[in-house]
């Protein structure tokens, strides 16, 4: 009886062992997928120009050298449309917080005038969306296109984050709102020194979730913009990646005579431009990440619960 | 006195959040009114006028000649078909977090939880970007197949139209499968560990209990990501697709979304792209109260 019972335990512990090491092979080799693409391209921008346009470069860097980085300022259009991805960044990302924080706090005011029937007029838009065409006459009927403001206002109010924000604000006690109504503060002064200082976590989490989107935002660049001076990094990546080729021809015959000094290994190719500003556009998401993580899953796990 | 003091304030906490409805109105609300394009003829840069009536013609211009009703075909085949792979796959995320959780070995299981969620934060741009450096002729798996011997001449994978659903669904599962799982490793974490103690003492083994326990206790989160993806079975979006998109591979990439794009961007359909992306946005709203009432039936709790 009891050797039976060993064996059944013997048995049981080979299979574990077996699918255990199965698991860590898979994930091993999920995560390699995953990160080795980005591993690639940038081992890619810091070798030998010449060898990474052959495509020489695999695993391991050669001929190191950082000119590439130094050089993407003469990329035409690349500086400025990095101020535009970084002002959208910063701009949007400050203003639909902070109006995310203060609606996601006005709906929670239950003296306000037909409360329900707005917080259901924002929230009815998340399922509904009127197309491409319509939105596109839209921002051109009110100037929109070919202007900064695109980037910042149609994203403003968010469904979604008012959401988030309204739940947790729900969640924090009441008394301290209450009790500084009762020293005379208004609604505004309320929010202001009460609510705003402790919903910090949770815009934590709108902020990042806004920051990517408004980094990573593509779609809007492309309809509205013709101007290639409001360009963002997205759209000029995108651009440089389909005219790879006139690229190199333009950028041999900007350099001119420079080109051909320059030794082969530094000198700019399609290929290595292409990378280059992939590891640029890139870079702020890779370092952002692994930090804001935590918010990331916050966010959403609430917006799982309530959306 | 007090009463009108109160409803004084109840008046002016709404004035304050009036510029914000008014901003939604006029961004979310405000476009629904372009619909009435779709029954004029209107081509910019022509001004639009009311004098244009054309009723019903451009849903029937969708279908009415055999050219443009294959087109129409074509493109709802190939929504289908990409909307149709990720439903009958969307179990990937479920099985994904309940494997991580079976490794004990937690600095492993965070750092492939980091890496695998990453690619969910880069944009299809940059995606796009990726696969053009390591699919070109001079990328790296070209390189790596010539090094090996397989092939002598580069092959062209990004203009070929061979495979696009799957190279499609590929691309957006390396995207999104880190990402979705996150969801289930929560509802998992979730599960009453002296359920799993309990079974571990009446002799079960691991995959018992992931069958037993595991999969049940989280089947019902399942059931409304899966409900959520259906309702929106029209809606693959645009990005990934444009970004992708080439003249070589246009038959097989062009899903609804992409195709709205192209008609009025393209070629300056305006009219029939509005007819179209109405059509759209009626079948969604329906398909999402569908799957709302039957997330209700299975879970006892809609989502909306």
């Amino acid at each position: 009886m009891k050797e039976k019972s060993r064996k059944v335990k013997m048995k049981r512990s080979v299979g574990d062992y077996a699918i255990s090491v199965i698991t860590y092979i898979v994930y091993a080799l999920f995560a390699l997928v995953c990160a080795y693409p980005f591993y690639y391209i940038f081992v890619n921008t810091i070798s030998a120009n010449d060898l990474s346009d052959k495509g020489k470069i695999l695993f391991w860097p050669q001929g190191v050298h950082f000119t590439n980085y130094v050089n993407a300022i003469q990329i035409p259009g690349l500086l400025q449309a990095a101020k535009i991805s970084v002002a959208r960044t910063f701009i949007g990302t400050a203003l639909t917080v902070l109006m995310a924080a203060f609606l996601g706090y006005m709906f929670t005011r239950e003296t306000m005038w037909k409360r329900k029937l707005w917080y259901r007029f924002i929230i009815l838009t998340m399922y509904f969306n009127a197309g491409i065409i319509p939105w596109y006459i839209t921002m051109r009927n009110l100037h929109l296109t070919n202007n900064f403001l695109a980037y910042v206002l149609p994203a403003l109010v968010s469904p979604f984050n008012v959401i988030l924000v309204k739940t947790y604000v729900e969640s924090t006690p009441r008394e301290l709102q209450d009790a500084a109504e009762i020293d005379g503060a208004g609604t505004l002064r309320v929010f202001a020194s009460v609510v705003l200082p402790i919903i910090k976590p949770i815009l934590a989490t709108v902020a990042i979730f806004t920051a990517v989107g408004q980094w990573n935002s593509f779609q809007d660049t492309l309809l509205l913009m013709t101007d290639t001076k409001l360009h963002t990094l997205q759209f000029v990546l995108y651009q440089y990646i389909n005219q790879a080729n006139s690229l190199a021809s333009l950028l041999t015959s900007n350099a001119g005579s420079d080109a051909i000094q320059q030794a082969l290994s530094t000198a700019q190719t399609a290929t290595s431009v292409r990378m280059t500003v992939t590891i640029i556009v890139v870079t702020p998401i890779l370092l952002v990440y692994p930090f804001f993580q935590r918010f990331f899953v916050k966010g959403i796990m609430i917006g799982a619960v309530k959306g | 006195m007090m009463n009108n003091k109160k409803k004084l304030r109840s008046y002016r906490e709404f004035l304050y959040i009036l510029p914000f409805l008014i901003l939604v109105a006029v961004f979310s609300y405000y476009p629904l009114y372009g619909w009435i394009y779709a029954f004029f003829d209107y081509r910019p840069p022509r001004p639009f006028s009311f004098d244009d009536f054309q009723g019903l013609k451009w849903f029937k211009y969708l279908v009415d000649n055999p050219i443009r009703l294959e087109q129409t075909l074509l493109v709802m085949r190939n929504t289908f078909a990409m909307s149709g792979l990720s439903i009958l796959t969307s179990w990937l995320p479920m099985i994904f977090a309940i494997f991580l959780n079976e490794i004990k070995c937690m600095p492993f299981r965070k750092a492939v939880q980091t890496i695998t969620t990453l690619p969910n934060f880069v944009s299809w741009v940059l995606v796009f970007s990726i696969a053009y450096n390591l699919l070109s002729s001079n990328g790296m798996a070209n390189s790596m197949l010539m090094k090996v011997g397989i092939i002598d001449q580069p092959i062209l994978f990004l203009q070929s139209s061979k495979h696009v659903w799957s190279t499609m669904w590929l691309w957006g599962t390396w995207k999104s499968l880190g990402w979705s799982a996150i969801m289930y490793i929560a509802a998992i974490s979730g599960i009453d560990e002296e359920l799993y103690e309990a079974a571990r003492v009446d002799g079960a083994t691991r995959m018992q209990l992931i069958w037993h326990i595991t999969i049940p206790s989280i089947l019902p989160t399942y059931t409304v990501l899966l409900m959520l993806s259906i309702s929106n079975f029209l809606s693959n979006g645009m990005e990934q697709y444009f970004v992708f998109q080439n003249s070589f591979n246009k038959e097989a990439i062009q899903v609804l979304d992409l195709y709205v794009y192209n008609l009025a961007m393209g070629s300056g359909s305006y009219s029939v792209s509005t007819a179209l992306s109405m059509l759209k946005s009626v079948v969604s709203i329906v398909l999402l109260c569908v799957a709302n009432k039957l997330a209700k039936l299975v879970r006892g709790e809609s989502f909306m």
